[in-house]
């Protein structure tokens, strides 16, 4: 509980925290909080520009993906091209930039349908028990026991992954962490006396759920949200770099990879960007995961 | 407020106890076992019997006091009242209606008129409401009050009348202390101007010098809304200060009611006896003298109740009698004189009468009412 470590900010006489009268809200706490955690706030910031970067990239992205260009073929990078071409004179930048697009969004898209559903399963299994619980529970267990990667590979080949058929399967796959953790905070706040005393005044189960349980689970499906955002994007790469994924010419960060693998030796900058971006990307979203984790723990100390 | 309407009985009212209208509330040989799982299989191999044939009047604008150490089943009683539980067996009549064969919408009519207060200040509020939300949720529930702009001054009305700012409206539960908290969650409680408040402990959580404005609060609430309340508390001060009946629990039964000063005065049931015996007295030389009569042992696994009266594993009256039979619940005559039994109740079949210690049984045969 958050709100109880809130209330010892306030009534200990520490440092400027002293003298003062009003009171902060729940949030005002959380953003301070979080804000001390410099690595987080770094990652947030870094990733804001990477997605204002996709958001913007019809703009930002000198050529277009597929724009070949056979004068400028395999070259270092350089002024022009920031991150040298490919084998087919393509700009490099241009398709990292495209590429992205892609991985973050289906990284986010994945982050957000599976939050979704995994609430909604762990909020109503652990608010309900009995039945409800041991069958939604079963399946998401059942779910879990699936092998991930071959699965996906097969779904793969069938469907042939567009960046919304690979965002259906992800969220598929990917769901389930995010409904046993819920479930079992729900456990833990259902006993809560406020989630008594609203049953007691006669709140509807869908209020006391929308407006009790909710709001005092969201915190750990912040963090876990974060970390599936993670597990997304590398998921995604993994995927189209074994070549069942995003299909060329899109570009995504995965399949960069698979092209530049031909010629790693001779051209190892095509390498490097799409690695680094994804690295990059998932270190922070990890990072951010890290912080939000910290500034929502009702245990953490100033 | 105004003059509520008479309950209408309905159901068989049976034997003795015949519904009258004056009992707000009634349980009847209530039950709530609870099952203990264990193994793989999730076998069930026992029951914690937390309530175990419960017994209780509860009369109109009265306090009843419910008294008993911790694990006796107190919180449970009040949960099953308030059918936050639902029991395994028993009845729960508020006004004549069985509740607990209530649907979904008479229930909620039922719920406005049934509140709790619960034990602990900081549980006991969502920390992600604001106090009005808080206190605006039973009206909002209920439909009370036809705008957003109503309810909130109802709200501002409600933190006056438990003596808090209007200006708190818009605060978070953590920017209040104990005691501040605990008078939101009874602003929420009468919110609705129900019938009767159950108090679960409503101030074991607070400081001494809280308390007493708490329980202040609680009487005046009690006069200006004509509220009846099921006080359940273990510190006997406080019940005899607030109660005019007194219920005495022990392992999941009553083991004795009676008015509070009969009960304070004259306690029947051994239990009882020693109960009181432990409350200090605030006189050092009084204080020394005071006999306390220390029980043995530990309170019995309520999974594993002894045989015949609970209590005889700890009882220095016990007799074998009491090995092999349950007692009920039995008017107790005013002092041996024979008379008409009273409203005081003990389930006990050889009762401390006045004078006597409480080793010494006066006799061997077993105590019958009007016998």
């Amino acid at each position: 509980m958050v709100e109880q470590r809130g209330a010892v900010q306030i009534t200990e006489p520490v440092g400027e925290e002293y003298g003062k009268v009003e009171g902060r809200t729940q949030r005002e706490i959380i953003w301070r909080r979080f804000r001390r955690h410099k690595l987080a706030m770094a990652s947030a910031v870094f990733l804001a520009l990477i997605y204002f970067a996709a958001l913007a990239t019809p703009w930002l992205a000198p050529y277009k993906y597929d724009q070949i260009d056979y004068a400028a073929l395999n070259q270092g990078p350089s002024l022009s091209h920031p991150m040298g071409t490919d084998r087919l004179g393509r700009d490099e930048m241009t398709r990292v930039l495209y590429g992205g697009r892609v991985s973050l969004l289906v990284g986010l898209s994945v982050g957000v349908f599976s939050t979704f559903i995994g609430a909604v399963v762990g909020i109503l299994s652990g608010y309900y028990g009995k039945l409800v619980d041991t069958s939604l529970m079963s399946f998401t267990d059942f779910m879990l026991t699936l092998p991930f990667i071959p699965l996906i590979l097969v779904m793969g080949s069938i469907f042939n992954f567009t960046p919304t058929t690979i965002t259906i399967a992800l969220v598929i796959l990917l769901w389930m962490n995010m409904a046993r953790l819920v479930r079992g905070e729900v456990l833990s706040v259902r006993k809560q006396e406020y989630v008594q005393a609203a049953k007691a005044i006669g709140v509807s189960d869908f209020r006391t759920m929308l407006r009790h349980i909710l709001p005092n689970v969201v915190g750990v499906m912040i963090v876990q949200a974060t970390l599936t955002v993670a597990l997304a994007i590398l998921l995604e790469s993994a995927v189209s770099y074994l070549g069942f994924g995003i299909q060329p010419p899109t570009p995504s960060w995965g399949n960069l990879l698979t092209d530049a693998r031909t010629t790693m030796t001779q051209q190892p900058w095509l390498t490097w960007f799409p690695g680094m971006m994804i690295v990059i990307t998932a270190l922070c979203v990890n990072f951010l995961g890290d912080g939000l984790r910290d500034a929502l723990d009702p245990k953490a100390v100033e | 407020m105004s003059e509520r309407p008479n309950a209408v009985p309905n159901g068989s009212p049976n034997g003795s106890q015949a519904y009258t209208g004056e009992h707000l509330l009634e349980a009847k040989n209530l039950k709530m076992h609870f099952p203990i799982k264990a193994g793989v299989l999730k076998r069930t191999v026992g029951h914690v019997k937390a309530v175990d044939g419960v017994d209780l009047q509860v009369r109109k604008g009265e306090t009843l006091g419910l008294v008993g150490e911790s694990g006796c089943g107190k919180s449970t009683l009040a949960r099953l009242i308030l059918r936050l539980l639902e029991p395994t067996d028993g009845e729960v009549l508020f006004e004549g209606r069985d509740v607990l064969k209530l649907g979904r919408s008479e229930m909620l009519g039922v719920r406005r008129n049934m509140q709790i207060i619960f034990q602990d200040p900081y549980a006991s509020l969502n920390p992600r409401m604001t106090v009005g939300n808080i206190i605006a949720e039973p009206l909002k529930t209920h439909n009370v009050g036809s705008s957003q702009g109503d309810r909130k001054k109802r709200v501002q009305e409600l933190l006056e009348i438990v003596g808090l700012s209007p200006e708190h409206y818009n605060r978070y539960p953590h920017e209040f202390s104990g005691g501040q908290r605990q008078r939101i969650g009874v602003a929420r409680a009468v919110a609705l101007n129900p019938k009767l408040i159950i108090c679960d402990e409503p101030v074991s959580a607070l400081d001494v010098s809280i308390q007493a404005q708490v329980v202040n609060l609680l009487e005046d609430l009690q006069k200006e809304f004509d509220l009846t309340y099921v006080f359940i508390a273990h510190d006997l001060s406080v019940v005899k200060h607030i109660s005019d009946r007194v219920a005495v629990m022990y392992l999941g039964k009553i083991v004795e009611v009676a008015d509070r000063t009969t009960l304070y005065n004259q306690p029947r049931h051994p239990y009882t006896n020693s109960l009181l015996s432990a409350i200090p007295i605030p006189d050092p030389e009084k204080e020394r003298e005071r006999r306390r009569i220390v029980l043995t042992g530990d309170v019995p696994s309520p999974a594993n109740p002894p045989s015949g009266c609970h209590f005889h594993t700890r009882c220095p009256r016990a007799q074998e009698y009491c090995k092999e039979h349950e007692p009920d619940l039995e008017p107790q005559e005013a002092n041996g004189t024979g008379d008409a039994p009273t409203d005081h109740q003990a389930a006990c079949f050889f009762p401390v009468m006045e004078g006597q210690r409480i080793e010494e049984p006066a006799t061997s045969t077993p105590y019958r009412a009007g016998e």
